[in-house]
């Protein structure tokens, strides 16, 4: 076999070209990656150059290199936050112990499972979001999804790197096993419920990349405290990315909600909720949008799993997960006799209950999830107030169309009104994009590739990418 | 016994008749006595005297250890007779105070032991051509009579006072702990009803109704008891193929040199890991090759290799077994000549015939059960310079799971590793199950039985062994380290209990034996009861024994 030249092929920090054990693993899985990639990544734009950013090392210098670049042979790179001299552990039973540099056995099968269903997540939304390319509102936002997928690939790359690394055979099953499942496969889906919904049009990947990518910050912040310091270390990188995700999410959904008011404004429209008229110009009307937050939100709060959960709590005792921003919490980081109030459905009333801490540790992570939402909806709602049009976006209940945890068994209104479920099944329409809506978003996606141009539904961004100019040409299609 | 003095005395399994305490052994031709003459107060632990010919683990040790020598020692006894030097009693079985003191760990190790020792009674009368005949010249209870149902035959003294008895339940609340129910039912054929009242009457059954429950074989009155007993052991002298003038095998002391943490014996060494709670046991493959004939063999006596080495790892398994409880997890290794190991073998199996070989065997086959039925977590490494190949391959079908290492280790320079087969995997040595280990490995899968007949002599290396099903995981050296850790990491912090009960389950497929029942409800049923307060609970029959006050049991059935 050819020598390969690692370090050139594959940015790393992790001296990849003398780690014999990395290099095996990566021998058999990089070519089963690049074929997954070519079948489920971007479709129709795998030879196309696109203007994209690859991190070659994790200093303010390489981490963000610009350039045109066929997808597939992007250099996805391995890259970890810089070890912290001395670093100790922070929380759970472990704390004030040297952090781990390799995985302790008892809990290789806990880290596995955590390391596994967090990299489940990277390929799913890759594959979830393969055709939005066709129907791009611009160059712009085209390359943005373009940058979302491939740094989504890289987050796959960091987890299998751990699972090469540090979890032996069967890391490396699992790391195959990545690559087999399929987002919304019958037979062979991806774990988590959310990463298998389709994502058909381009404010859903808005809407996705906002609350959805929200989620995965909220599970990276937590994994980036782990006792298990390589764990650590390359989540704190991956949130670096993570950023750019939101903010390709939050500025989208920002765009569509300007030039809906820009239009509404223009054609002197009254009615903010008046959706035919707003439709009959061919912009997403604000209703619309609130079924879609109603949606996405819901859903995505089901990713948190149940707010009393002994396997969150399992991990927090076993100090490989954490709380959001656990280090600048004021407590004693064990959570033996604090106690959480967690948000119940206690005789048909939402009632706070205080329940061990260290069992309502989802249920914490989901309220932090909650309040940086809530900041998000300002901004949008900022953008509204700015042409004085009277009308609110607003996150729905957080019992509102749950699967899973406290609220499963309760039928809620978007306000929070405990409802009966044949209620739910009448009003549902109202609350929840029904086939209409869908449609007249999928109608309104129309593919613009003129350099400098959008599509009528969307405002231009402010700024360009990297600082280039309007009219920059981020994808060559033409060519 | 208190916990403490349990886990303060180190337990020695080495003895010789000189240093008997309990047991006298008196030769004559073909017979031998083995006579049960217990002294009080020579019990192992210093809170109890060891009244009624009742017995501790010192007395066991000697019963076993005098078993040994009568198959190595004493070629030409083709009859041994169990009797009693005390008047009136054969035995009381266990002692109850010590039970009552004792640990639950050491109750369990207590009854695990005395079983294999019943079991090997068993194993001589059935193969070794030495036949025990069981004179209860006293009464017989408890795990006295249970003594007496690991022998071939048994007379009773009919003196209107010799009983045999299993008055566990009404007495002390608990089961009897050696076999007896099961050989009551299955080896006696006693009637299920029958022995359902013979076991709830206290002071046991004699005489002429002894024999017809099948409790026995014989009741005969005393001024015939003696003769009659050495009539039937003649008889029994008769049946057998051992020689009567061969040289004897004398099994001298074992030498070791043991430290807190490492053993070294000639053939074996374990050293302890406390951190990870493990006992790594690397076997030795021969020091030469076999040149020697059949004469020569007899001549090193017990250095030939095959009989120091099983001497030893019986040894060692006693010692890890009461001696480590906290040590979960025994991993076999094993280091020379894969060669040298399959001359041995193949001699052995060409030679199985001559008495000392079956022995040798026949000592094997023991020892490898006493593996099977070790609670602890049991791995095989098998790495560069290894020898598992033909019996000690059996080891690794012993084992919980087995890693081989593929390929070398950087900077390694010892041959790879490699598995060998031989006609030693496929009959020689069943399990308590009558199952070969291989057999019991591939249930239900005959046909990689058959494929693993097909690699006898094959020098398998990893990728091999592994196609075929022979280890759990081949590993390169590049992964080798980290999983073993890992694995031995993970296994330490699993519940020991539930780890012996998982893998106690998965040891035994297939069908039920006597001896399968015996060890499988010996654990379930009995280390149940030990644990229950109706025996051991302050107001429990077995605390309250002999304090006159009589147990007040919770009633509920569970
Ligand atoms: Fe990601
Ligand atoms: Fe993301």
């Amino acid at each position: 076999m050819n020598k390969v030249d690692y370090d050139n092929l594959i940015p790393n920090n992790v001296d990849l070209s003398s780690d014999r054990r990395l290099q095996k693993a990566l021998e058999k899985w990089h070519p089963g990656y690049i074929d997954w990639w070519k079948q489920m990544g971007p479709d129709g734009f795998q030879d196309i150059d696109v203007y994209l950013r690859t991190a070659v090392s994790v200093d303010q210098e390489g981490w963000a290199k610009f350039g045109y670049v066929k997808m597939p042979e992007y250099r996805w790179g391995i890259l970890l936050a810089p070890q912290e001299e001395g670093r100790k552990i922070g929380f759970g039973q472990h704390i004030g112990e040297p952090v781990w540099q390799e995985v302790p056995g008892e809990y290789r099968a806990m880290l596995r499972r955590l390391i596994v269903i967090q990299g489940d997540t990277e390929p799913a939304s890759v594959e979830q979001q393969r055709y939005l390319g066709h129907t791009a509102p611009s160059l712009y936002d085209m390359r943005n999804v373009f940058q979302v997928n491939v740094e989504e690939g890289r987050h796959l790359w960091a987890m299998v790197y751990l699972l090469h690394k540090y979890f032996g055979r069967d890391g490396r099953d699992e790391a195959e096993d990545l690559l087999m499942r399929r987002s919304g496969d019958k037979d062979t889906p991806r774990i988590l419920g959310a990463f298998n919904e389709e994502t058909p049009d381009w404010l859903s990947f808005f809407m996705f990349t906002t609350f959805t990518d929200r989620d995965s910050k909220m599970q990276l912040e937590a994994l980036a405290n782990s006792g298990f310091d390589p764990l650590a270390r390359t989540t704190r990188f991956m949130l670096t990315e993570e950023g750019h995700h939101m903010f390709v999410g939050r500025t989208g959904v920002e765009r569509v909600i300007r030039r809906a008011c820009e239009l509404i404004k223009e054609n002197g429209i009254h009615d903010p909720s008046d959706v035919g008229a707003i439709r009959g110009l061919g912009v997403v009307d604000l209703p619309t949008l609130q079924k879609k937050i109603n949606f996405h939100y819901s859903v995505t709060l089901d990713l948190f799993g149940a707010e009393i959960s002994t396997n969150a709590s399992n991990a927090f005792n076993a100090s490989l997960k954490g709380r959001f921003r656990e280090f600048s919490i004021m407590d004693d980081h064990l959570l033996h006799d604090s106690t959480y109030p967690v948000l119940k459905n206690i005789d048909g009333k939402f009632v706070k209950v205080h329940e061990p801490a260290i069992n309502a540790v989802n249920g914490r992570l989901c309220d932090d999830y909650i309040d940086d939402c809530e900041q998000v909806m300002t901004t949008w709602n900022r953008v509204i107030k700015e042409y004085g049009i009277d009308y609110k976006l607003s996150l729905p209940h957080r019992a509102f169309n749950r699967k899973l945890g406290e609220f499963s068994d309760t039928y809620a209104t978007p306000s929070g009104e405990i409802i009966s479920a044949d209620e739910w099944q009448s009003c549902q329409g109202e609350w929840l994009p029904d086939n209409d809506d869908l449609h007249y978003l999928l109608s309104l996606m129309q593919q613009v590739i003129e350099p400098g141009k959008y599509a009528n539904w969307i405002s231009p961004p402010r700024t360009g990418i990297n600082g280039q100019s309007g009219d920059f040409e981020y994808v060559r299609i033409a060519a | 016994m208190t916990s403490e003095s349990a886990s303060s005395i180190q337990m020695n399994f080495q003895t010789c008749p000189e240093q008997y305490q309990h047991w006298n052994l008196s030769f004559d031709g073909a017979i031998a006595e083995l006579i049960l003459d217990v002294n009080e107060n020579a019990g192992l632990f210093p809170d109890y005297e060891l009244k009624l010919n009742s017995y501790d683990i010192g007395v066991d040790i000697e019963l076993y250890d005098a078993i040994q020598r009568l198959r190595f020692e004493h070629p030409e006894v083709k009859t041994v007779i169990i009797s009693s030097a005390k008047d009136t009693m054969f035995c009381a079985g266990a002692n109850i105070r010590m039970l009552a003191g004792a640990t639950h760990g050491h109750k369990v190790n207590f009854c695990k032991f005395t079983n294999e020792t019943r079991n090997s009674i068993e194993d001589a009368s059935k193969y070794s051509g030495q036949t025990y005949l069981c004179a209860i010249n006293g009464t017989a209870a408890g795990g006295g009579y249970e003594l007496a149902l690991a022998a071939d035959y048994l007379i009773l003294k009919d003196d209107g006072n010799a009983a045999v008895s299993l008055p566990e339940i009404p007495l002390l609340a608990v089961l009897p702990g050696t076999g007896g129910l099961t050989r009551l039912v299955d080896k006696r054929k006693v009637r299920r009803d029958l022995s359902d009242v013979f076991c709830t009457v206290e002071e046991g059954i004699k005489g002429k109704k002894a024999v017809d429950w099948r409790l026995v074989d014989e009741a005969v009155p005393t001024s015939k008891f003696d003769e009659r007993v050495r009539a039937k052991a003649k008889e029994l002298a008769g049946k057998s193929d051992r020689p009567a003038d061969a040289l004897p095998v004398k099994l001298h002391p074992i030498t070791k040199n043991m430290t807190e943490e490492a053993c070294e014996y000639s053939y074996l060494r374990f050293d302890i890991d406390r951190k990870t709670r493990t006992a790594t046991l690397s076997l030795n493959g021969p020091s030469r090759k076999l040149k020697d004939d059949l004469d020569g063999v007899v001549e090193q006596e017990d250095q030939f290799w095959p009989l120091a080495l099983a001497r030893e790892l019986d040894d060692a398994l006693l010692h890890l077994r009461f001696n480590e409880p906290s040590i979960g997890t025994l991993i076999f290794k094993s280091t020379g000549d894969v060669q040298s190991v399959l001359s041995y073998d193949t001699f052995l199996h060409e030679n199985a015939e001559h008495w000392l070989i079956r022995e040798i065997l026949l000592y094997w086959k023991r020892t490898l059960k006493r593996i099977d039925v070790t609670s602890k977590t049991l791995f095989a490494f098998i790495e560069p310079g290894s020898c598992f190949a033909g019996f000690l391959a059996e080891l690794v079908f012993a084992v919980d799971r087995s890693y081989m290492l593929e390929g070398q280790f950087e900077n390694d320079i010892r041959a790879q590793a490699e598995l060998v087969l031989s006609q030693s995997n496929f009959a020689v040595f069943p399990m308590a199950n009558e199952l070969t280990r291989l057999e019991s490995r591939f249930y239900g899968e005959m046909k990689s039985v058959d494929n693993a007949r097909s690699l006898i002599g094959k020098r398998l290396e990893a990728p091999d062994a592994e196609a075929a099903a022979l280890v759990t995981y081949s590993l390169d050296d590049i992964d080798w380290e980290d999983e073993i850790r890992i694995l031995l990491e993970e296994r330490a912090s699993f519940s020991p209990d539930a780890l012996t009960g998982m893998e106690a389950n998965l040891r035994f497929v297939g069908p039920e034996t006597m001896e399968t029942k015996i060890f499988g409800r010996l654990t379930a049923w009995q280390n149940w009861i030990f644990q229950r307060p109706n025996a051991v609970g302050d107001e429990g029959a077995l605390s309250l024994y002999g304090s006159g006050t009589r147990a007040d049991f919770d009633k509920k059935r569970v």
